[in-house]
Order: structure tokens, then C-alpha cells, then sequence
């Protein structure tokens, strides 16, 4: 499906403009501007903080938007057989997944 | 303040501040659930632009908003004849596409798009939103073969019923390219883009900046 594959690779007009900040501080922004808290709300997130299935404002329309902005901040592609509840589940997942996905 | 305009499916709404003068400009919505993130948002544009001398329209796209005809029958052809055909009706002289609506923008007019989005990359957040909602909900689905439904016989996504031509257009919609349309940037405006929040909120100061904007280089 050449149609599915183009439609599925990153834009590459978006990518990288950020790509040298440090997955850490781009997902508590990220997260910042999806569920509109504070700085320091963010800041005060822990590896055990939960997020999809605890904040009841954090939907799938709304994690949809966060994945896409994390691929577009930090330069990644996020195929969807990769995310699983697991990994949105504490703030320390997503972090290590999206490490994980710079790193490879 | 509401105006009505015709389109081939109807009559729709439109949100109108109209005093006959020389700036006349069409504001294209964002789409789906950034459509109602960004209503707000849009609508305070033109108030800030009216009260700076410059009429603005912004119309519901037929299937959206007030609008009485059925999603699922548009497509994005249907929504490209449509907005010129709001052009001419309201006699714009420029328009604004906000997200997505930068791809059905008439290229026959100047103007700007904020934060382009093509129909391609909504469609990629619509259905990686519905694969995730699925999962959630204990079913498994994959984006290849949602896509392949899609197509075919239309698929529903975050509660929009779009039809097989308007998915088979969007999913090989790249953004047209400007034209004399100038793209602003969210980081020309300051602040997270209102389409990312989870809740719709508003954010005054982000209208005041791309009223701004527009006002300074209509009236230049």
C-alpha cells in the first residue's frame, strides 16, 4: 500500500526542529500544552505519575494529538502496534519508550 | 452577526461581521475536534478584526457545525467548491485557513494559513486516535486495514462519519502549496497551539497576536 506507507511516514517539513532538546523536557512540555497545567504542575510529574486511563481528560482524541507532537518535536516516528497501554499508562513509560525510540 | 449562504447541498450558516467594508476577509475553520477546539479562538480573531476595520465570514462547511446535510456525503472537492463558493458569495478579498482548512483555501485569493495541516496528517491523527480508542477498549485494530475500510466504504473516526471519498481524499492530501496565501507559524503566535488541549480552551492573547498580524498587513 504505497498510499498507507507515505501517509504514515513523518512529515518532513515538521521533524527535527527540535530534535537536539532532550526527550525529558519535550514531553513535560508537550504534556504541559496538551493538558493546559502548569509548569510546575509538569514539573512535579514522577516516572510513576499516571497518565492515559488517570487523567480523565487525557482521551484517545487527545493522546492521539500528544503522540503526534512528541513525533513532530523530537523528530521520531511512532508506528501503532508500538503503543500500547502499558507504555502510556505512568509518565516513566512514555519517557522510556520515547528515549528508547531516540536512541534506536 | 449570523448570515446564511448557498451552497449545492443547502443553505448554511455563517458567522458574519459584515459593515460593507474594502477588507473582506473568509476564514476557512479547522476541522473535526480541532474544529471545536479552535472555535473560540477563530471567532475572537474577528472580533478583534472588526474592530480594526476589517469584515470577516467564517461559514459552516456543509455536514459541519449548524449544518443540516450529512457529513458523509462531502468530500474534500466538495468542501474546495464550497469555500470558493462562499468567497464569492460574501465577496471576500482574502482569506484565512486555519489547520486543515488550508487545504480547500481558494488559491485565487491572497491571505494566510495558520498552522497548515494537510488532510493527509489529519487523517493520521484521526485514525491513530481511533486505533487507540479501540485498544482501550480491548479491540485490536490496525491503521493499514482501517484505512482500506475507509476508503472503501467510509469509517467512522472521533465520532465524524466520513464517507469513502472524503477518507480516499484526505489520505493522499498533501498541503497545496501556499500560493500568494503567507503560512503562520504557532511559533509566530507564542504559546501551545489551542488544538492540542485536551479540554477547549481559549487563550486571549494568541487571538490579540494573529489579529495583529492579519490587521497589520491588511491595512499596511
Amino acid at each position: 500500500m504505497a498510499n498507507a506507507r507515505a501517509l504514515f511516514d513523518g512529515d518532513p517539513r515538521m521533524s527535527s526542529q527540535t530534535a537536539t532538546n532532550d526527550a525529558d523536557t519535550v514531553l513535560r512540555q508537550v504534556l504541559q500544552d496538551v493538558l493546559g497545567l502548569s509548569a510546575e504542575r509538569v514539573a512535579a510529574f514522577t516516572p510513576e505519575t499516571g497518565l492515559f486511563g488517570h487523567l480523565p481528560e487525557l482521551d484517545s482524541m487527545a493522546v492521539a494529538g500528544l503522540l503526534t507532537e512528541v513525533e513532530d518535536r523530537l523528530g521520531i516516528v511512532i508506528e501503532d502496534d508500538e503503543v500500547d497501554g502499558e507504555m502510556l499508562e505512568t509518565y516513566g513509560a512514555l519517557l522510556a519508550f520515547v528515549r528508547a525510540k531516540r536512541g534506536g | 452577526m449570523i448570515a446564511a449562504w448557498p451552497t449545492p447541498a443547502g443553505e448554511e450558516y455563517a458567522v458574519a461581521f459584515d459593515q460593507g467594508r474594502a477588507h473582506r476577509l473568509l476564514v476557512l475553520p479547522a476541522w473535526f475536534d480541532e474544529g471545536n477546539k479552535l472555535r473560540h479562538f477563530t471567532v475572537e480573531v474577528m472580533r478583534r478584526l472588526d474592530g480594526s476595520g476589517i469584515d470577516s465570514f467564517l461559514p459552516d462547511l456543509p455536514g459541519c457545525n449548524e449544518s443540516l446535510a450529512p457529513l458523509e456525503q462531502q468530500t474534500l472537492e466538495s468542501w474546495r467548491t464550497e469555500a470558493s463558493e462562499a468567497a464569492w458569495h460574501f465577496s471576500a478579498t482574502h482569506v484565512l485557513a486555519i489547520r486543515a482548512g488550508a487545504n480547500i483555501a481558494p488559491d485565487s485569493l491572497p491571505g494566510w494559513r495558520y498552522a497548515p495541516l494537510a488532510g493527509a496528517s489529519q487523517l493520521r491523527a484521526l485514525l491513530r486516535a481511533r486505533v487507540l480508542g479501540s485498544r482501550e477498549a480491548g479491540r485490536n485494530e490496525d491503521r493499514d486495514r482501517l484505512l482500506g475500510i475507509g476508503r472503501s466504504e467510509g469509517l467512522e473516526l472521533a465520532g465524524y462519519r466520513l464517507g469513502a471519498a472524503m477518507v480516499d481524499g484526505l489520505a493522499d492530501a498533501e498541503l497545496p502549496a501556499p500560493g500568494q496565501q503567507r503560512d503562520i507559524a504557532q511559533s509566530d503566535i507564542g504559546g501551545p497551539g489551542l488544538w492540542l488541549r485536551a479540554e477547549p480552551d481559549h487563550a486571549p492573547k494568541q487571538a490579540d497576536a494573529l489579529a495583529a498580524i492579519l490587521a497589520m498587513e491588511l491595512l499596511a
